[in-house]
């Protein structure tokens, strides 16, 4: 199922949490609403729950205007950043609410909804706890419990609301892999928020980078990491440094030197963004160089921070491990890929 | 201390001994003590003149009259002490506040001012009660005022008892609910209030052994007829007066037994939904 967000705007007693944002969801694709807290992201995806309603702008399911339909009506499954699993109920019983309530006409007799809650329970590795109640269970069991839970209503559209956000980094690691092998099986349409670039880039499809109700950036992970187009983008997604240079006849300079990189946008003041990695270590002038502020070990590279021009601006820059570089020590560098944006 | 060894659990506050020396101890003086006094009181009778007392007559009216109108009451404070907590808890109103606090009040009433002022609303003559003697109904001097009084008494309790848990259930899980396609009878019916049953139970309890226990507000308004509307306490003020010592112990003696049995099932069941729902973990 596509689902289609046209011009939406919602506000909150005046306050504007979305402004005219359209997106695009394809049928059976994994995307990812991306951005920090107060971006928007989670009233973008109650929005097409129908948890709440537009203050203007229309949502389609297909070619079907689902604006004015209730939650009910819109047969999507939700899952909640904390579960909220009836604790009153046993897992079994949770997985088969959603068809437990059904109007008679529609609903499964009881036996095939006992069978098709277990079936489900199977999927998420859950057989043999039917009895338990969600109180027993570790957080990340619950988790699984809650998206079968969803599952079972033969959703048109699968909405996750930050799924792994209460769970530790291990657990998430493992739920991550475990919700793109489900996708993968069953070809849900799924929409998930997250506030971590990391999870959103190993897990998605689709990114959709917001920011203050907007949204900055739609593209694969590949685009966006490689091809930000805007400042925050680059800023949020992976780490990022950013210098204010100036342009004159097709050269950069940062302050008053030339830094060995050249563009051809037409002259003036600018903000150049490059990636700690994307660098190359050069000798002579014509570079950007600073001075060892400080230096760390990242895994299998050593993240350096250097201070150019006295302590006027610090940018991070990846050297291999056993680079003999130590505090205080002279750098030249220049950046290997890079975007310039309009100053700030 | 090497006795109690195996009850220890390391803590980071120490005193495990003393606390629970002092628990028993106290727990003796102001409960054990004296219900104990009151059973002696009444076997003083002997096995024969003790059910003889028991079984009198007008004694079995009055247990009956405390006990149903009790459990009325108390039933009654449960269907509308929990629309009250709802609506404190999820509405946001001018003068909720003030709601709030009101709802406390008949904790804090001398239970006898409680009393004149419901006998004066609901007697023959009085502001509803005029309404109500011209459809035919008397609702002072009856089991029906006795009732109400109890209803003013206990509805706090369950107000306070309900209200904590309703704050805690989150409005994630009615969404939920509703997401998975129930409507808002089968979200209310099979999730709201299954998950609030403990607390409903709790102050099921609470509001019923206050109502079966109150004295001073029932009195006025209970127009104390033997075998219609007298109830048990004031019977045995009544035996009390009458010098008749051993009597009045008897009865409160099968109050306290009737009492205890249905408190201790209230709390058997809640311990089992307790264990079951997981709260506390």
């Amino acid at each position: 199922m596509e689902v289609r967000v046209q011009n939406v705007r919602k506000e909150f007693d005046r306050f504007p949490a979305l402004h005219d944002v359209s997106l695009d969801i394809k049928s059976g694709e994994l995307i990812a609403l991306l951005g920090p807290s107060g971006s928007g992201k989670t009233t973008l995806l109650r929005l097409i729950a129908g948890l709440e309603r537009p203050t203007a702008g229309k949502i389609f399911f297909g070619q079907e205007d689902a604006s004015e339909k209730s939650v009910q009506e819109r047969n999507i499954g939700f899952v909640f950043q904390h579960y909220a699993l009836f604790r009153h109920m046993t897992i079994l019983e949770n997985v088969s609410f959603g068809l437990e309530v059904r109007p008679r006409s529609t609903r499964p007799p009881k036996a095939e909804i006992r069978r098709r809650a277990r079936e489900l329970l199977d999927l998420v590795q859950l057989s043999g706890l039917e009895k338990r109640y969600p109180s027993q269970l570790s957080g990340g069991q619950r988790q699984r419990v809650a998206l079968a839970r969803a599952l079972a209503i033969e959703p048109r559209v699968l909405l996750l609301d930050e799924p792994f956000g209460a769970l530790d980094a291990q657990v998430r690691r493992e739920l991550r892999k475990w919700l793109r092998e489900i996708h993968d099986r069953t070809g849900h349409t799924t929409v998930f928020v997250t506030h971590d670039q990391e999870e959103a880039l190993e897990l998605a499809d689709r990114l959709c980078v917001m920011s203050q109700g907007k949204i900055e950036q739609v593209g694969t992970p590949d685009t966006v990491y490689d091809q930000p187009q805007s400042p925050f983008v680059f800023g949020f997604i992976g780490e990022s440094s950013a210098l204010p240079v100036n342009i004159e006849r097709g050269d950069i300079w940062l302050g008053d030197r030339p830094i060995g990189i050249s563009s051809p946008e037409a002259s003036g003041a600018a903000r150049l963004f490059f990636r700690p990695h994307d660098i190359e270590l050069v000798e002579g002038d014509a570079a950007l160089s600073g001075v060892v502020a400080s230096s760390r070990r990242v895994g299998g590279t050593r993240r350096v921070e250097l201070d150019i021009g006295g302590a006027a601006h610090r940018v991070e820059i990846d050297l291999p491990f056993d680079h003999p570089a130590g505090e205080r020590s002279q750098i030249s560098f220049r950046p290997k890929r890079w975007k310039l944006f309009p100053p700030a | 201390m090497s006795r109690f060894g195996r009850f220890r659990q390391p803590s980071v506050i120490p005193g495990f001994g003393l606390t629970l020396g002092f628990t028993l101890a106290y727990f003796s003086l102001i409960i054990l003590v004296p219900l104990v006094a009151l059973v002696l009181r009444s076997a003083g009778l002997g096995w024969n003149g003790f059910w003889a007392a028991a079984l009198d007559a007008r004694v079995l009216a009055s247990l009956r009259t405390s006990f149903l109108t009790a459990l009325i009451a108390a039933g009654i404070n449960v269907v509308f002490g929990t629309l009250i907590a709802w609506v404190l808890v999820r509405y946001r109103f001018p003068g909720r506040r003030i709601f709030d606090a009101m709802v406390d009040l008949p904790f804090a009433l001398p239970t006898a001012v409680a009393g004149i002022a419901l006998t004066a609303i609901y007697a023959p003559n009085g502001i509803v009660g005029q309404f109500a003697a011209q459809l035919g109904w008397r609702i002072a001097y009856t089991p029906i005022g006795i009732t109400i009084a109890m209803i003013f008494i206990g509805l706090p309790f369950v107000v306070r008892t309900i209200q904590p848990i309703l704050e805690e259930t989150s409005k994630e899980v009615e969404e939920a609910s509703a997401t998975l396609g129930a409507n808002r009878f089968q979200t209310i019916s099979r999730v709201l209030l299954p998950s609030l049953a403990p607390a409903i139970m709790t102050g099921f309890a609470l509001a019923f052994a206050r109502a079966v226990g109150e004295y001073g507000s029932v009195i006025f308004i209970a127009g104390n007829i033997p075998f219609v509307s007298e109830i048990a306490p004031l019977l045995i003020v009544i035996r009390l007066e009458e010098f008749n010592y051993a009597g009045a112990a008897v009865i409160a003696t099968v109050m306290l037994a009737i009492s205890f049995v249905m408190l201790f099932v209230i709390n058997l069941i809640q311990a089992w939904s307790r264990r079951r729902y997981g709260y506390g973990s």
